[in-house]
């Protein structure tokens, strides 16, 4: 078999020693990762296992009002988390929304923010692809590609990050605590996954070594609580990825719009926050009228890479719908199919 | 919503001691949900290896190069097969010695005929060391440009569509159809490739003692895979030894024994030891078959009274570039509707991918989908309700033949599925419906068909001394529930209650019981079952009559019937005789007999038999979103005799998720450079989730056909899937007002086509 070395660190700083090396890569519960070293897309010399690591695993508000999530706290113990779900309940949505049952139970905050794209031609190992390999090529250009980016995106690279979890997170400044070889620092959400230019192979902004150890939602965001709303438009009802969606909070006083946030999902290679439609927002009375010229903003540097100008259109009408939906208010609990357009829809 | 079927079995003396109708609970179920049913790969013989196939990732070309060295450097690799070093076939896998023997690839040379197709097999003492070796072989290929879709070359009429029909089938004049037309349509319909993706994947454990092959694999034809296996080796076929108790599903994948389960033994054989070959989910897209995609243009005509006139359905279809299999799609319309001019034609083309196969209602999904849209699309232009325009047009005879229905209460079905359904509540006109959250609702149907089969198969019945009866049939479970509904056939042939009987199946080393396919299996083993049954019986009556310490004594053989584990006198039910009774006195352990179940050809060249329902379906769809929600699927159904409802039922939900499955969501997205599949795994390759299945509700309508066979069996495998398929789409129309013609139907079909008008 391909050998790797297997690595069980009892510390963070054991860790990071492990991981610097060439080759090494983190392992948490691999529900992305051993997929593509079954698939020979990731073949990593040593694999360093922080499952173990103690104090990842905590959900804890700080005394300035922000609340810290451990990287090791698993999707569906964060999503059912009743203080989390409901000062952020678009984030628990989108985290209700994604992926399956069984992968939501064994999926970590840290490995979510880190999942590849799942772009075919990423997968197929025999295909061009300048992530994998810088200078390749990218098959997806001219490929089968009506799910690729509609923003952001380049002739290098037109893949999508598949991330529900953090589109909420990007609209609401979530923060990334990173420990590395110099030290702990912290990094905006927003900057950690890159667009893909010239150097698609540079997915995060990451360096050797640095390990994700928790993410923090800052104490204003929760003043969106009362507005807010993540809506996934997918071709199945679970276990698929967005086709685009949207996530958006609105803080609503006096009958106007006071601030609006609003990111994308499906349309980039990040998480795609969109401050124009925001700005446009602000102020704004909450009618169907702003939504849709946020809407506007929201993708006016948009153009297909591909088969796929009707994302454009729906990631419009994606974005009406979440603000109009989150304007209405946030529900008293989070639906049965969640991010559905269809999680009103009685018994269904 | 959901009507129920209660799980309480009869006590005897009300269900007449007939097993036959009951709703038992599967006899492997416990085995089952327990984890101690034992599929093929949970086999594993002392000293066995493993085998990995390394495939190609070019569609179309040669192999240049292995790297064998480097694989059989790795630690933990025995060997490797490839074409240059590999057991000697005592036939040419190309050879097409019957029609069903379809071309496989077992190394027999370096040229690549499509992605996915075995290259080279590695053979290893853990499943990781074959796997990393495969991996190591690098591959260099000389690459051909690929032939991918269906308008990927020139295309040809073949020489037959489906299991030996004609390409071509007229019957009328159909230019006078069209003349005599008031309303014409003339619409294209697309149907993607889909893949069989039996949970279960191909998997074989082979293990060879001279010239005699021992193996456990999923098989749906156990003796015809002994026939392959046996020309390809050069061993009669009785020294292949099959076992095959439970199958992860086949659905028609199983049918033929595959090139990889071949090359499984064939490792066997180079390294002298048992091999265990499992196929990875992605290894699937490619040599197990798949279902091609189509192209259909359907034509149809009709008067000013909403009378066909004329249908004309075309197909294009591919095939492999090096064999033949055809998806019947046109035929779909021989047999549903009245016309007096039918033509169903078809074209195909040859592309790199693996030859495409049986799948799950061949022809008749595909076609379905399309005809039931058509014709949903010629009710609107005439201004009719789409069930009062399949009632305007019912076929009293099949169509195309002039025969009579062996029994057909396809007008019962659409009675009792709309009634339950509320049909009678549905505006004609699209986009009139909303739910309160403002989505729109429409509704939609589609007439299901599928012809009863029957193929040929025996079975073996013995009576023992102690009173008990034992049923032997080579049958296979697919998961359809053969295991129990064969057993219930077999305790009412025999006369005895189920508990009293052991049925005995799943080997090769059993009586022949043909193949499971075609929806045939029910009927066809069933009749073996019901002629052996009947034949020890005799055998019984036999001994008891003409044994003078009898109370049957004298009776005759015509003059008594079993019941109960005992034979009473006709014209006397006092007077009866226990079987233990019987074969102690004849001082006798067991009798046997055999019997066989094959479809009477007078029957057949008499009547059309045909399986009939109505499929009714409710979809959501988000009004700017274009997402869509099936909601609510009503079916009606006539398949004959009901030999277990909960299975029955179980069986006709199946086909019924399939349906929407095939409406919404499979499809296999081929790269049209590379040839390679690009989503060949489940997470891509969508098919339902569990949330996305709607409540449902199946009705089973009494059938009594005295002619298809002696138990009356159409069968159910199938007929799910037709109807449904296209009840979906024309709800999804309905619902919107626009008419999607490519499958499965894409949200940007909906968001681009205007869905948010109003």
């Amino acid at each position: 078999m391909m050998n790797f070395d297997y690595i069980r660190p009892a510390s963070v700083s054991e860790a990071i020693a492990a991981a610097s090396e060439q080759g090494a890569t983190y392992l948490a519960s691999g529900t992305n990762l051993l997929d593509l070293m079954k698939g020979g897309i990731s073949r990593p010399s040593r694999l360093v296992d922080v499952t173990r690591l103690p104090g990842l695993d905590r959900i804890e508000r700080l005394a300035d009002g922000s609340l810290r999530i451990g990287a090791l706290v698993r999707n569906a113990d964060l999503a059912h988390d009743a203080e989390f779900a409901r000062s952020y309940p678009a984030v628990a949505e989108a985290l209700l929304s994604g992926a399956s049952a069984q992968l939501r139970n064994a999926a970590t905050v840290g490995g979510n923010l880190m999942q590849r794209t799942r772009c075919a031609y990423f997968y197929d190992a025999a295909s061009a692809c300048n992530r994998r390999w810088p200078g390749a090529g990218c098959d997806a250009r001219h490929g089968e590609n009506r799910l690729h980016a509609v923003l952001g995106w380049s002739e290098g690279c037109i893949a999508t990050h598949p991330s529900d979890f953090c589109v909420p997170l990007v609209a609401l400044d979530a923060v990334v605590e990173i420990e590395g070889r110099s030290g702990r620092r912290e990094l905006p959400l927003e900057a950690l996954h890159r667009l893909p230019g010239d150097t698609p192979e540079r997915e995060t902004a990451l360096e050797p070594g640095d390990l994700i150890v928790a993410l923090r939602l800052p104490a204003e965001a929760q003043g969106f609580a009362a507005h807010a709303r993540y809506i996934k438009v997918r071709e199945r009802t679970s276990y698929a990825f967005a086709v685009v969606s949207a996530a958006t909070g609105l803080r609503i006083e006096d009958g106007k719009i006071r601030e609006a946030r609003l990111a994308l999902g499906g349309v980039a290679a990040k998480p795609w926050r969109a401050r124009e439609a925001e700005q446009v927002l602000a102020g704004a009375a909450p009618d169907i009228a702003a939504y849709r010229e946020a809407a506007r903003a929201a993708l006016a540097e948009a153009k297909p890479s591909g088969d796929n100008a009707f994302k454009i259109e729906l990631a419009q009408r994606i974005v009406v719908r979440a603000l109009a939906l989150a304007a209405a208010g946030t529900p008293d609990r989070i639906a049965a199919l969640p991010g559905s357009p269809f999680s009103s829809v009685t018994g269904a | 919503m959901t009507s129920e079927i209660h799980l309480t079995r009869d006590p005897a003396h009300l269900r007449h001691g007939s097993s036959i109708g009951q709703p038992l609970t599967r006899t492997d179920g416990v085995l089952k949900v327990t984890g101690k049913a034992r599929y093929a790969a949970d086999n594993h013989p002392p000293g066995m290896l493993y085998a990995v196939i390394a495939t190609s990732c070019v569609a179309r070309g040669r192999v240049k190069s292995l790297d064998v060295a480097a694989a059989k450097r790795h630690p933990g690799v025995i060997d490797v097969m490839t074409s240059a070093h590999k057991p000697r076939l005592a036939e040419d896998p190309d050879a097409k010695g019957n029609p069903f023997a379809f071309r496989m690839e077992l190394l027999q040379n370096d040229e690549v005929r499509y992605a996915n197709q075995a290259i080279a097999v590695v053979i290893a003492e853990t499943l990781e060391a074959a796997t990393e070796g495969a991996a190591l072989l690098s591959p260099r290929y000389q690459v051909e440009i690929a032939r991918v879709g269906l308008d990927a070359g020139e295309s040809y009429v073949p020489p037959v569509v489906g299991i030996g029909n004609p390409a071509e089938v007229v019957h009328g004049d159909i230019d006078a159809g069209f003349a005599a037309a008031s309303k014409q349509i003339d619409a294209t319909y697309e149907t993607p490739v889909q893949y069989h993706n039996a949970m279960e994947p191909h998997a074989i454990v082979a293990v060879w003692d001279g010239d005699r092959l021992f193996i456990d694999t999923p098989s749906q034809g156990m003796a015809m895979a002994q026939m392959r296996i046996g020309g390809l080796f050069g061993i009669p076929p009785g020294n292949i030894h099959v076992n095959s108790p439970f199958l992860g599903g086949g659905f028609g994948s199983k049918g033929l024994v595959s090139g990889p389960q071949v090359l499984g033994v064939m490792a066997a054989k180079l390294v002298g030891r048992p091999v265990k070959l499992v196929l990875r989910r992605g290894q699937m897209y490619g040599p197990v078959g798949h279902r091609a995609p189509t192209r259909q243009r359907l034509r149809i005509g009709a008067d000013d009274d909403g009378l066909l006139t004329a249908i004309d359905h075309h197909a294009k279809i591919t095939t492999s570039s090096f064999d033949d299999f055809y998806e019947p799609a046109a035929d779909a319309s021989h047999t549903l509707y009245a016309s007096p001019a039918i033509r169903t034609s078809h074209e195909a083309v040859r592309v790199d991918t693996g030859t495409p196969l049986f799948m799950r209602a061949p022809g008749e999904a595909t076609g379905s989908i399309a005809l039931e849209s058509a014709i949903d699309e010629m009710a609107l232009a005439c201004g009719i309700d789409p069930l009062a325009f399949r009632l305007k047009n019912y076929a009293e005879v099949e169509p195309t033949t002039g025969k009579p229905f062996s029994s057909k209460a396809l007008r019962q079905c659409y009675a009792k599925g709309a009634e339950r359904f509320g049909w009678a509540r549905r505006p004609l006109a699209p986009r009139q419906m909303r739910d309160e959250a403002g989505h729109l609702v429409g509704w939609g149907m589609g007439t299901a068909t599928f012809p009863a089969l029957m193929f040929q198969g025996n079975a073996r019945a013995v009576l023992r001394a102690d009173g008990g009866g034992v049923m032997e049939t080579g049958a296979h479970d697919m998961g359809q529930g053969a295991w129990t509904a064969l057993a219930q056939i077999s305790a009412d042939a025999l006369g005895l209650d189920f508990d009293q009987v052991a049925f005995r199946s799943g080997t090769s080393d059993l009586p022949d019981a043909g193949i499971a396919g075609g929806s045939a299996h029910t009927a066809t083993v069933g009749a073996a079952i019901h002629n052996a049954g009947a034949a020890v019986i005799a055998k019984l009556a036999d001994l008891a009559t003409s044994d003078e310490r009898s109370p049957l004594f004298g009776a005759g053989n015509a003059g008594v019937v079993a019941r109960q584990g005992r034979l009473y006198r006709r014209d006397d039910e006092t007077r009866s005789d226990g079987y233990a009774d019987i074969l102690m006195r004849a001082g006798l352990a067991e009798i046997d007999a055999s019997g066989t179940g094959a479809a009477d050809p007078a029957a057949q060249s008499q009547y059309a038999m045909h399986a009939h329902g109505a499929v009714f379906a409710e979809v959501k769809v988000d009004p700017d979103l274009g997402q869509i929600r099936v909601t609510r699927m009503v079916g009606a159904f006539a398949a004959g005799r009901i030999i277990n409802p909960l299975m029955v039922r179980s069986q006709l939900y199946g086909g019924m998720i399939w349906g929407m499955s095939f409406a919404l969501h499979e499809e296999a997205v081929t790269d049209h450079r590379s040839g390679r599949i690009l989503n060949a795994n489940l997470a891509e390759y969508h098919v339902p989730v569990n949330a996305d299945v709607p409540p449902m509700d199946v009705i089973t309508v009494d059938e009594h056909d005295p002619h298809v066979n002696a138990l009356g069996i159409k069968g159910v495998g199938e007929i799910g899937i037709t109807g449904s398929a296209g009840a979906v789409a024309n709800a999804v129309w309905h619902a919107t007002g626009i008419r999607v013609r490519r499958f499965p139907i894409r949200i940007e079909e909906l968001v681009m086509g205007d869905i948010a008008r109003d």
